[in-house]
């Protein structure tokens, strides 16, 4: 861990200010993520301007047509166990519940969520080569033990996933990121906030470095009844997805108006697919279709060896979970039994 | 009736220690003026350094020294002087030797600064050149080079091949024959180890080690850095859990008390979670099986040939094939050990070491035969029931093996088994019944230990052993009140530190029979200089007694026959005019039982999963393991180290997996975020039994120990219950779901 200057401004302007100054600050509030790497030589910022105290981030409030907006510094758990949050998005609150501990969800953030960086073993291991921590040293996960790596939307320059469960989730539900630089705010759908790695696998997301997160807006709830987080990962708790699946459905009766689908676990952002989801556009859900919505999900998946199972195992979570969210039995995540 | 604080359930003496932060580990200790020390490791697996430059980390403010192989200061020149007491045969690993790298994580430098911040900091800024060279990090490519040890580790016991096993094999109407392996896996205590040496001036140093063994660091110390007893005082009164990791004095020791003494100054170093992937772990084995019998179920041949690995300087062993010889009846066995060499760090002794590696292999096997033999599992092994030691011939010093199985088979319901794999679900999931046999050796170590009675009606007891979290503190406090009749509140028990009486490392399961006949002897001979002032009081009412006919008791020296006519502890030490009474005693396993018994502990390990098949998730619901272990001293305690053993045996099945990038030579999940152990959740029932079995042979306190085989057959019944569950027979662990989801077929 390098020397760091450290600040807490008490406004956004103040705190956009201290970091415009300097390119190699970083802003820091529950910092479940960016300590560990800090102590592992992976991020050295010399400056770190704490966020935690800045006025008006902490809140959970209306938004347009029933939909919440949730301050960037609303914890985790917070989150998770709002009334509001629970009854109109319980996809999300789900999915808060399936990751980390109850004490990183007390210390982690919103906002730091959605930043967190990737589990790769390569990443954090900083004798040996990573594109995403050095540019340009190459990615040895390829050829290396990548069990939990990615198998859709990799580039030759970088195989890492996006760890986080909460993001998952808002992209299934069509969240958008509300941002603020210093050329005033503005807003980043869930879908075009992380990116894919291509060539530039050090860049994690598209907020620019001078830019700070403010809230993350839900739009109008609809998949309250017909939803569900699944999970599956090497232990029954308290370790990241293998794979994921969000999944949620709007229904008139037996029929789906609209199905959401995200993945987790299997690429550098939550993986979502329209055109599958159009596949259950006004049909009666059951099996068969299921099994064509995860065949087309997964067409072009690729493993690298060690993760070849995960085409196979995140198939059969698309299965899983859209019989779960079309039954509206939602995987529990303390019941450690899947439906 | 009296009851006794032995065998009775009683809550840890250092408890309230623990739980409040009291009890202080050796990182925790500190000193006027302490500098911290950072390790730099490297990050090729073979070669040599060709440069190392310290000037960046020398420039920063507060970096005190940066110690690599070019400047360190003298130590030993000869490897012997790095052999602790637990070492394999070779040559043991010397840190900051020279060039040579050896392995992936080796230490190459120590950062020396006035805080643990700088010294991290500083050695991020150490730049390290390396000339690689080829490296072999990869089991399977070396097998073909595998030899047998040309030096056998001492303590190993032989298995000595019987019968014609190949011969015996081929004419076996049933045979099962497949090839098993396990993961490597690393200790992951709770505590990191560390090392803090506190300078004492004029050449002697204070060392708070993460040890198993005080005086195993202090003899290093002495032979590694040429000082004199005198000078190494050595404590480990706390360590938080080891497994065997803290057997061996690990490189943090050596740094630090190099450090110290060339700076004449305090020096603490310790290690991170990730340097705890840089020194031992548990080996891999390949392992080939054979198994023939009758159809009526008899065993009629066993083969069990392993190649595990070791390092390439010291020939690391452990018994892994030699349980193939001795759990069943069987009279045409044959057994192979060999050894082949990878480019990582000496593997070493991990809980039970080899026993669950080497059971996976038989009790998976055993398992595979009962079904094509149509035969109940637990029924197979009952029909095979070994009598005596048949590797030995010598007969067991005692053996409730039969007890456990059945008393574990009611307690599980294992009679409602329904035999057939895939035959037992409930909602989503299928249901899996699966069980195995447990084996560890009951051993007993030369041991010293002294007590010190005093007026005010105190005991203190001691012996140089340790107490790694497994309750040692408080059955010594039990085994000492029951000696003087005392309440445990007026005893002390001291461990971890050198000056107290000898002990060998605290391992092997030994502790308890070593450390608890050593301290029963001292308190017997304090018994009896108190008794004899007691008698010879003026009119003591014990006048004409024997010590055969008195007992001690809430402070008094009663007769049994009337204990109305009794001397009270002060009274007879006030007669004898002295304040305290002070005995050493060493205690010795006994040879003659040694040469006539064979002493083990057996458990029987009943193990129910729940699988969800279509997405390879296992739930372990249920287990139930009866242990037939001699006399329990504290069945609270006792429960506790089951209990423990079998969520160990759980990761071993289910999780742990120390994951090598071959082509990097390095353990690359070397974190607990990514090396996975049981959490919480993974944790169901588990139920511990222990078996009545009455022990007379083996040490005079009839205890076996039982810190290690709460682990022995877990992976295996576990393995065995998916195979129940699913009839997917998986024979590499641990079970993960890529390997559950690539069988397809019922076996």
């Amino acid at each position: 861990m390098n020397r760091f200057s450290y600040a807490r401004p008490g406004s956004v302007e103040d705190a956009l200010r201290e970091v415009s100054s300097n390119p190699a600050a970083k802003f820091i509030a529950g910092g479940t993520n960016l300590v560990d790497l800090m102590k592992y030589n992976v991020e050295r910022p010399t400056h770190l301007v704490d966020v935690t105290r800045l006025p008006g981030l902490k809140e959970i409030g209306e938004a347009g047509e029933g939909g919440l907006r949730i301050g960037a510094l609303v914890s985790n758990t917070a989150a998770a166990y709002d009334e509001r949050v629970k009854e109109r998005y319980p996809l999300l609150s789900s999915a808060i519940l399936a990751g980390a501990s109850a004490q990183l969800r007390n210390s982690a953030t919103m906002g730091g969520n959605l930043l967190q960086r990737t589990r790769c073993y390569y990443f954090y291991d900083d004798a040996t080569p990573c594109n995403k921590r050095a540019p340009g040293s190459g990615c040895p996960a390829k050829e290396g033990v990548n069990r939990i790596h990615a198998i859709l939307g990799t580039s030759e320059h970088c195989i890492a996933t996006h760890p986080s469960d909460m993001a998952v989730a808002l992209a299934a539900l069509e969240a958008v990121v509300k941002v603020a630089g210093p050329n005033g705010e503005r807003s980043i759908p869930l879908a075009d906030f992380h990116r894919l790695p291509g060539n530039m696998p050090e860049k994690d997301t598209n907020l620019h470095g001078d830019e700070i997160i403010l809230a993350i807006e839900l739009p109008e709830p609809r998949f309250a009844k017909n939803y569900t987080y699944l999970k599956l990962r090497d232990r029954l708790s308290y370790a990241f997805a293998l794979v994921s699946v969000a999944a949620a459905m709007e229904m008139d009766g037996d029929k789906v108006v609209e199905a959401r689908i995200a993945l987790g676990g299997v690429a550098h952002k939550p993986w979502r697919l329209p055109e599958a989801e159009e596949l259950l556009r006004g049909k009666v859900p059951e099996r068969a279709l299921f099994e064509a919505v995860a065949e087309r999900i997964l067409d072009g998946a690729k493993g690298y060896g060690h993760n070849d199972f995960k085409i196979d195992l995140a198939r059969r979570a698309v299965i899983r979970a859209l019989s779960q969210a079309a039954a509206g039995t939602p995987q529990s995540q303390v019941d450690k039994r899947i439906q | 009736m009296y009851e006794t604080h032995v065998g009775s359930p009683r809550s840890r003496v250092d408890g309230k220690l623990k739980v409040t932060g009291a009890a202080r580990y050796a990182a925790e200790y500190t000193a006027p003026d302490l500098a911290q020390g950072y390790v730099v490791n490297s990050a090729i697996a073979k070669g040599r350094i060709t440069s190392i430059d310290i000037s960046a980390a020398m420039a920063v403010p507060g970096v005190i020294q940066v110690f690599t192989h070019q400047n360190r200061p003298r130590t030993a020149w000869r490897s012997k002087a790095y052999q602790d007491e637990v070492a394999p045969p070779g040559t043991p690993f010397r840190p900051l030797y020279d060039e040579k790298i050896l392995y992936s994580g080796q230490p190459i430098a120590l950062v020396v600064a006035e805080d643990f911040e700088i010294a991290r900091y500083a050695a991020s800024l150490v730049r390290v050149t390396y000339e690689a060279e080829g490296h072999q990090t990869d089991l399977e490519k070396v097998r073909m080079q595998a030899y047998k040890p040309p030096k056998t580790r001492s303590g190993m016991a032989p298995a000595p091949d019987r019968g014609d096993a190949e011969a015996g094999f081929g004419a076996s109407p049933v045979r099962v024959s497949a090839d098993y392996r396990i993961a490597i896996e690393h200790h992951n205590p709770m505590e990191p180890h560390a090392a803090t040496v506190v300078w004492d001036g004029d050449g002697k140093i204070t060392v708070y080690d993460k040890i198993q063994g005080v005086q195993n660091t202090q003899s290093y110390i002495t032979h590694v850095f040429g000082l004199s007893q005198d000078d190494v005082h050595v404590l480990s009164p706390f360590v938080g859990g080891a497994f065997g990791s803290g057997l061996r004095p690990q490189y943090q020791l050596f740094l630090a008390v190099m450090a110290a003494l060339e700076l004449k100054r305090s020096v603490r170093v310790t290690l991170t979670r990730d340097q705890m992937f840089t020194f031992t772990y548990r080996p891999d084995g390949l392992q080939e099986m054979s198994i023939g019998a009758n159809p009526d179920g008899m065993l009629q041949a066993i083969r069990h040939d392993v190649v595990s690995n070791t390092s390439t300087f010291e020939d690391y062993q452990e018994m892994i094939v030699g349980w193939s010889s001795m759990m069943y009846h069987c009279e045409n066995v044959s057994t192979t050990y060999k050894l082949a060499q990878i480019d990582t760090y000496t593997p070493g002794d991990m809980r039970a070491p080899g026993a669950p590696t080497g059971m996976f292999a038989l009790e998976s096997a055993m398992d595979e035969l009962s079904y094509k033999l149509g035969m109940d599992p637990l029924q197979l092994r009952l029909r095979n029931y070994a009598e005596i030691d048949e590797a030995t011939g010598k007969p067991f010093s005692s053996k409730e093996l039969r007890a456990a199985y059945q008393l574990g088979a009611e307690r599980f319901g294992w009679s409602k088994r329904s035999p057939e794999p895939r035959s037992m679900k409930e909602g989503r999931e299928l249901v899996g019944w699966g069980m195995a046999s447990g084996m560890w050796e009951a051993q007993m170590q030369k041991t010293s230990a002294r007590a010190v009675l005093t007026i005010d009606g105190k005991l203190e007891v001691g012996t140089a052993t340790a107490d790694i979290g497994t309750g040692t503190y408080t059955i010594l406090t039990q085994i000492a009140a029951d000696a003087l009749g005392l309440p445990m509140e007026k005893v002390t028990a001291k461990v971890g530190d050198s000056k107290l009486p000898f002990s060998p490392v605290e391992g092997g399961s030994w502790a308890a029979a070593s450390a608890g006949t050593a301290v029963t002897l001292a308190c017997n001979t304090v018994r009896e200089t108190l008794f004899g002032y007691a008698r010879g009081m003026e009119g003591s009412p014990l006048a004409n007694a024997e010590i055969g006919r008195v007992a001690f008791r809430d402070g008094r020296i009663e007769l049994v026959s009337d204990p109305t006519r009794f001397v009270t502890i002060q009274d007879a030490m006030v007669a004898g005019k002295v304040h305290r009474i002070e005995a050493e005693e060493t205690g010795s396993p006994s040879r003659i039982n040694q040469a006539r018994y064979s002493g083990f502990t057996h458990s029987a390990i009943f193990a129910e999963v729940r699988v969800d098949e279509e997405l390879g998730r296992v739930r372990v619901t249920r287990v139930v393991d009866a242990v037939a272990a001699g006399k329990i001293l504290n069945p609270k305690t006792a429960r506790s180290q089951i209990l423990g053993g079998v969520v160990f045996g759980i990761g071993m099945a289910l999780h742990e997996e120390s994951m090598m990038d071959h082509h990097l030579g390095r353990f690359m999940n070397h974190n607990i975020a990514e090396y996975h152990i049981p959490a919480n959740a993974d944790v169901e029932g588990i139920e511990v039994i222990f078996v009545e079995e009455h022990e007379d042979k083996l040490n005079p306190i009839g205890v076996k120990g039982l810190g290690e085989i709460g682990i022995v057959g877990t992976a295996a019944a576990i393995a065995n219950a998916v195979y129940h569950a699913t009839g997917k027979r998986i024979r590499h662990l641990p079970i993960t779901v890529d390997r559950l989801l690539k069988v397809r077929d019922a076996a």
